[in-house]
């Protein structure tokens, strides 16, 4: 009887071609979207990683509580102590230190008088040949004129900030801070470079100086406002960053010593954590609109399917099948062409989100400037779930739709069949 | 032997305000064997009589005993496994499966009797094509025969399990004279070799002529022919 109910549905194409396809190209939207997303969420993660807060961040936990302001004042000491430490303990992940700082910059003119002014935002990263800090910010690409720092006392100016203040590379520039015992600081550097770095609010005031040239303007030897962990792919693992965590604030963390390190996590600092609610409220709800849209289109696929196949219910009611026994069959249908439908749908969501995870959409070649810090390749993340996320939605769609057009074979009154099967 | 015992059994219908009696206290009696019309006009009562028979539907009031078994005691389930094993239906319009084949469609009804192994199934197609002359056709789609060819195919889906009552409904009633013969003598042959008994509803005096037993019936009355 299987045999015979599977031949049926294989030779009428009406009954499996157009459903399978329907159900593969809504699982195929499904799994493409969820690789997508979680793509687009990693292009987050890593703009975020890379700029502010790495996969995981220590500092002290009394520069945690006003992170914000960046306090200097709260920095870490006993650096090089501190990074040994990790390098040791942590190796599978890359320790970098970076100050967070403002000022104010300051153009002079040939006399040396102030000749223009601007507040500046820096950021004091390793700058040395080889540092991954290099990647990290993608230096190199999002340089828009001169060259990166190679000499002590150089920096890097957001391209935007440069014009406003009407300097070039090679120009003079005086920082004007404060150290981080609160004493003034007054430092010239030479501008070695412009950088675009994609994001407007650090295009409009943002430098970036050598961290041991900060350490030296900032009264900051040995000392940092905080230290980044990147896990060594790149990639953020929320599980093992929170299991890492968890691990260094056991064993480091002293609730009495304000000055006591804190580990958090790049959700932790960022408020990212909303983000992944979000993400994962979206594909419930783009599931829960593909199961709604999908039976709707199965539904009155079965509905004329049904209306077309009447005589065929009403012969086999007549021979002797039950009502019940051919409902079922409708559902075992249904299951059989939801399954192949999902995974039809399914590879071909995987191939294509396979292939933007690999070779990537670079989409900064639409912006008039494309250089940029911010990573413009879009990629897709083909996860674990991918495999299998479209065929609830897919087998269920063809479910609800089969059983809802197959309700009319139990309202139909057999007594009707002779006079329905000669109409 | 008495197959089928009717006795005063009504069928009435509600449309609105007014009730219609389908059937109106009819008794009658089938006896093994019988090759046996209902006949009448349109409105008559010839198909409802048919589907209560058929354990299709059932009695308003009345009995209707079919084969030992009360239709109007029988569960779904069993009235569908009296259909299965003991009652074979044709109909008007042959109502084929149009995506099987001609072997395919007379096999049907016997994969619902689960007991039924493949070589005893391919046995019993086999001699029901033979029955009807389409041997050489069983691996032919419905959509490639002739209406009486098509005809003869649910004859044999009709017969193929040697129900002991066939129940036919206008079978000629799209066929041509020359096929309509060709069919009603297919169904005398069967008759006479398998002692099945045939009960047609029909006004088709090409059926007709062939029935042995004729029951006329008008306004859901037997008012003619051999009632009882």
């Amino acid at each position: 009887m299987i045999k015979f109910l599977l031949q049926g549905l294989w030779r009428d194409r009406s009954r499996s071609f157009f459903p399978v396809l329907t159900v593969a190209f809504g699982v195929f939207l499904i799994v493409f979207l969820e690789a997508f997303f979680n793509g687009a969420l990693d292009n987050m993660y890593d703009t975020m990683a890379h700029h502010n807060t790495g996969h995981v961040k220590i500092m002290t936990q009394a520069y945690a509580a006003e992170a914000e302001q960046s306090p200097n004042d709260l920095a870490l000491l006993g650096l090089a102590e501190w990074l040994e430490i990790l390098r040791a303990q942590y190796p599978d992940l890359v320790w970098v230190p970076r100050i967070n700082f403002g000022g104010l910059l300051d153009i002079p003119d040939q006399y040396g008088e102030t000749r223009l002014q601007g507040p500046a935002a820096g950021l004091a990263v390793d700058l040395r040949a080889g540092s991954p800090e290099l990647g990290f910010l993608n230096l190199e690409k999002s340089l828009v004129r001169g060259r990166l720092p190679q000499n002590p006392g150089e920096i890097l100016l957001a391209e935007d900030f440069a014009q406003k203040l009407q300097v070039t590379p090679g120009a003079t520039v005086t920082l004007l801070g404060s150290t981080m015992h609160g004493s003034m600081a007054v430092n010239n550097f030479t501008l070695s470079g412009t950088l675009r770095f994609g994001v407007a609010a650090m295009d409009r005031g943002a430098l970036i100086v050598d961290l041991r040239d900060a350490q030296d303007a900032l009264d900051m030897q040995d000392a940092s406002g905080v230290i980044l962990g990147f896990f060594a792919d790149d990639a953020y693992d929320a599980a093992q960053a929170e299991k890492l965590t968890a691990a260094f604030n056991a064993r480091f963390r002293q609730a009495a010593d304000e000055f006591s390190p804190v580990m958090r996590t790049l959700v932790e600092d960022s408020g990212m954590a909303s983000y992944f609610e979000m993400a994962s409220v979206t594909m419930f709800l783009l599931a829960l609109v593909f199961v709604a849209v999908m039976a709707l289109v199965l539904w009155n696929a079965g509905l004329i399917g049904g209306l077309r196949r009447y005589g065929e219910m009403g012969v086999r009611l007549a021979i002797g099948e039950s009502k019940r026994h051919i409902y079922f069959s409708l559902l075992g249908e249904a299951a059989l062409i939801g399954i192949g439908g999902s995974l039809i749908g399914t590879c071909f969501g995987l191939l294509l989100a396979y292939w933007l995870q690999y070779h990537g959409l670079d989409y900064g070649a639409v912006f008039k400037n494309s250089t940029l810090m911010v990573e413009n390749v879009l990629r897709a993340r083909v996860t674990p779930s991918c495999y299998v996320v479209g065929f609830f939605p897919g087998v269920l769609a063809t479910f609800i739709g089969n059983a809802l057009a197959g309700l009319g074979i139990f309202r139909r009154q057999t007594a009707q069949l002779f006079k329905e099967l000669e109409a | 032997m008495t197959i089928i015992r009717i006795e005063n059994l009504t069928r009435s219908y509600q449309m609105g305000s007014t009730t219609l009696n389908a059937l109106d206290n009819v008794s009658l009696t089938f006896a093994t064997g019988e090759f046996s019309g209902l006949i009448g006009p349109s409105g008559s009562g010839k198909t409802t009589l048919l589907n209560i028979i058929g354990s299709l539907d059932l009695p308003t009031s009345g009995s209707a005993e079919v084969l030992g078994k009360k239709i109007e005691t029988l569960t779904p389930r069993q009235a569908a496994a009296l259909r299965n094993y003991e009652i074979g239906f044709i109909f008007q319009t042959f109502n084929l499966l149009p995506v099987y084949t001609i072997y395919e469609n007379i096999e049907f009804p016997l994969l619902l009797q689960k007991q039924l192994k493949p070589p005893q199934r391919r046995a019993m197609v086999k001699q029901a094509l033979e029955w009807v002359g389409l041997a050489d056709r069983a691996a032919s789609l419905p959509k490639q025969l002739s209406g009486g060819q098509c005809q003869r195919v649910a004859i044999a889906r009709a017969i193929v399990k040697k129900p002991r009552l066939v129940l036919a409904d206008e079978p000629t009633a799209n066929l041509d004279a020359q096929n309509s013969a060709n069919i009603m003598e297919i169904m005398l042959r069967l008759n006479q070799e398998l002692n099945t008994t045939f009960i047609f509803s029909t006004h088709d005096e090409k059926v007709i002529r062939h029935l042995r037993r004729k029951i006329k019936l008008a306004d859901g009355r037997v008012v003619g022919g051999e009632s009882i």
